[in-house]
């Protein structure tokens, strides 16, 4: 695996090291290694079931790794659930959202952070507020601060699985097929979103099947076939054809034949 | 209700009768769904007062309602708590059994005998009420753990708890009935002499009507320091005033009923009072398992919606993976729902138990029905996340008026039974029907 040259002085932020991880019989990781640095975006790309996201839910602590080490600024770290995660800065935004649907839009930003008052009961209204300043930087638009989730927009949805990984100061944030769902206008405001987090200098795992997407936010690329990595790459050094042929084949750009690149056209 | 609508409210449009009634309830904040029960309660308690002749909405009637109601309405604060989170308890009815008489072997038995307390010793109701509630948090601990850590469904942990908890129940006194029991223990119960009277029932309401006051003015100031909207004055003005009026309502009606005329000149004679001509009157107030209830009502709503144990629970019914994902612990926090249901489960013991002055392994059968039905008609939602204590205890408070109102005017025990089971149905499909056309709601 070759760092690329204008990166390299940085330490890297996360390193998931020969990580594998088995359901059942099936293997759905195996031995894979990537590392982040801080303000890169990653392209995490692969067909459905390359693997791609179990890889980031051993990160994010949804699932513990069977093998393999997690180093973040060089240190091993333990991270057995959602909470250790978290402890170390590193924020999560699912593709399903995790929304509860029945709680409120500040609710659901501090779900297991709550604000508390001196004798420990909930602060409803300082969470509604931090939730009103930080929803003010995301989305101006939203206005939903007392109802419950389910009554909201897929956008607005969308808007508040953000806000909750951007108000915690993460400092390493996950991205399961964040447009997904949305309609163009709201792409472009995540789009945006990702280069605004990328330029403090967090970094973002960006797993998503839309090429376009990969190619117009990352630096670098990784590319999961099969629940093995294929190789990472850098942005300017491949075409999206390239990164098709690594997806879709399982091989590195140089290995692919001639033929077998015409099959794909 | 419409004239409190602000004049601006009015000058626009059609349908602004309808509008009107809306925004007003918008102003108020009420949950909507609540102010529907009690107008249903209402019409039920109206209907059965026309029916039984005036008989229903007497002092005497409606006291005696809010006794009867008050161990059921212990345990569906409980319930609600753990349909909220998509389970449900069967085994209240048995742990109830089991701990009423590990209370009353307690006083009448074990205590006496083994630490040489004598019978009615001031310590023995407490701790036998101590122990009772200790040995409810175990069963209902054991039931959580199978379910949360063991992951066995609670339909199935509870099903089994009920029989293992009903026969350990027989097993312990061999069908014997266990009574009389402490006289500082059967005060829990109510009855004449276990309620307030007039002075300190009125002392309640006045605390009540403080705290009414001062939540209302915290609330007020806690929004305004963050710059958000508040409710305009008169709608404050009015709910603290209603709220009042009810709770001063209740308590004039729970003095309003005096004590049997036989127990009052009883009293007289024991403590040398001259007994007047119309014969003595010794206003009953509120009753100490009605205290209790409400009590344990208030503290689980603040559990509920001011504590993170509450918002983990609804978070979990909302949905589950979203919640661990949050980093909640899921498994603890279920865990927990059933210890509380188990500890409820025994406070409904020792008002049940009490007020029968004995405790029998029959004790309790069939109420975790009653109590599911009330936690149901109260809101709570078996999809999970969606319910409130004080709907529940409300839905306890229907349950047992249709019952003792049907008694009252005579209806055949079997029919009562099918009016109750209708109404279960039709007040969880008028929900399902209101959620269907309510925008965003699947």
């Amino acid at each position: 695996m070759t760092a690329p040259a204008v990166t390299a002085i940085q330490a890297p932020l996360v390193e998931m090291r020969n990580i594998s991880v088995s359901f059942g019989g099936v293997r759905a990781v195996h031995n894979v290694t990537i590392d982040l640095r801080p303000g890169e975006v990653i392209g995490l790309v692969g067909g459905n079931g390359a693997g791609k996201s179990t890889l980031m839910r051993a990160l994010s602590g949804a699932h513990k790794a069977d093998s393999g080490d997690i180093l973040i600024d060089g240190n091993v770290v333990t991270i057995a659930n959602p909470r250790d995660a978290k402890a170390l800065a590193i924020e999560t935004i699912y593709q399903t959202l995790a929304l509860a649907d029945n709680l409120s839009a500040p609710d659901n930003m501090f779900l297991g952070r709550e604000l508390v008052s001196g004798v420990g009961s909930l602060d409803d209204s300082a969470m509604e507020s931090a939730t009103r300043n930080v929803m003010g930087r995301l989305n101006p638009n939203f206005k939903a601060f007392t109802q419950p989730v389910r009554r909201l927009s897929g956008g607005q949805r969308q808007a508040v699985a953000i806000a909750r990984a951007v108000h915690f100061n993460a400092r390493i944030i996950i991205m399961d097929e964040p447009t997904a769902a949305l309609g163009p206008a709201e792409t472009a405001q995540v789009r945006n979103l990702i280069r605004q987090l990328k330029n403090e200098g967090i970094g973002i795992f960006l797993v998503s099947h839309d090429i376009h997407d990969v190619f117009d936010l990352s630096d670098r690329i990784s590319v999961m076939y099969h629940g093995q990595l294929v190789d990472t790459v850098n942005k300017a050094d491949v075409q999206p054809d390239d990164v098709l042929g690594m997806i879709i084949l399982g091989k590195k750009p140089g290995e692919v034949t001639k033929s077998e690149l015409d099959s794909l056209r | 209700m419409a004239e409190a609508t602000p004049v601006t409210e009015k000058t626009s449009a059609p349908a602004a009768g309808q509008r009107s009634v809306r925004s007003l309830l918008a102003s108020l904040e009420i949950d909507t769904r609540l102010l529907g029960m009690i107008a249903a309660t209402v019409v039920v308690w109206v209907v059965f007062n026309f029916a039984s002749d005036g008989l229903f909405l007497s002092p005497r009637n409606l006291w005696n309602l809010s006794v009867q109601s008050a161990a059921v309405g212990i345990m569906t604060t409980g319930m609600v708590m753990i349909i909220v989170s998509r389970n449900i308890d069967l085994s209240i009815g048995s742990i109830l059994a089991i701990t009423a008489l590990v209370m009353a072997l307690l006083q009448t038995e074990w205590l006496p005998n083994a630490l040489g307390l004598g019978l009615n010793s001031p310590f023995i109701w407490i701790i036998a009420l101590v122990i009772g509630i200790a040995l409810g948090a175990l069963i209902g601990g054991l039931n959580g753990f199978l379910v949360a850590y063991a992951g066995i469904p609670s339909f199935v942990v509870t099903l089994g708890a009920m029989l293992i908890w009903r026969g350990a129940s027989f097993g312990l006194v061999s069908g014997r009935t266990i009574g009389p029991l402490d006289l500082t223990f059967q005060l829990i119960g109510g009855g004449p002499k276990g309620s307030l009277g007039d002075s300190l029932s009125w002392l309640v309401a006045a605390i009540a009507i403080v705290a009414i006051a001062y939540g209302l003015i915290a609330s007020r100031r806690r929004r305004r320091r963050y710059g958000f909207p508040v409710r305009p004055v008169w709608a404050d003005v009015t709910l603290g005033v209603v709220a009042s009026l009810i709770v001063a309502g209740a308590v004039w009606v729970a003095n309003s009923y005096p004590w049997p005329p036989g127990l009052a000149l009883e009293y007289a004679q024991a403590h040398g009072i001259q007994v007047p001509p119309g014969g003595l009157v010794i206003p009953t107030g509120i009753a100490i398992p009605v205290l209790i209830a409400i009590g344990l009502a208030v503290a689980m709503t603040f559990l509920a919606n001011r504590r993170r144990f509450g918002r983990y629970v609804f978070a979990i019914g909302g949905n589950p993976e979203a919640a661990e994902l949050a980093g909640i612990n899921t498994k603890r926090t279920i865990m927990k729902t059933f210890v509380l249901m188990g500890m409820l489960a025994a406070a409904a013991a020792a008002v049940t138990s009490a007020r029968l002055n004995a405790a029998t392994n029959g004790l309790g059968t069939g109420i975790e029905l009653q109590v599911i039905a009330a936690a149901v008609i109260g809101g709570t939602s078996f999809a999970g996340g969606i319910g409130t204590i004080a709907g529940g205890v409300l839905g306890a408070v229907v349950i047992q008026s249709l019952q003792s109102g049907m008694v009252l005017i005579s209806v055949p025990t079997a029919l009562q039974d099918i009016v109750i089971g209708i109404v279960l149905v039709a007040a969880v499909g008028f929900d399902t029907f209101v959620n269907r056309r309510k925008p965003g709601v699947r």
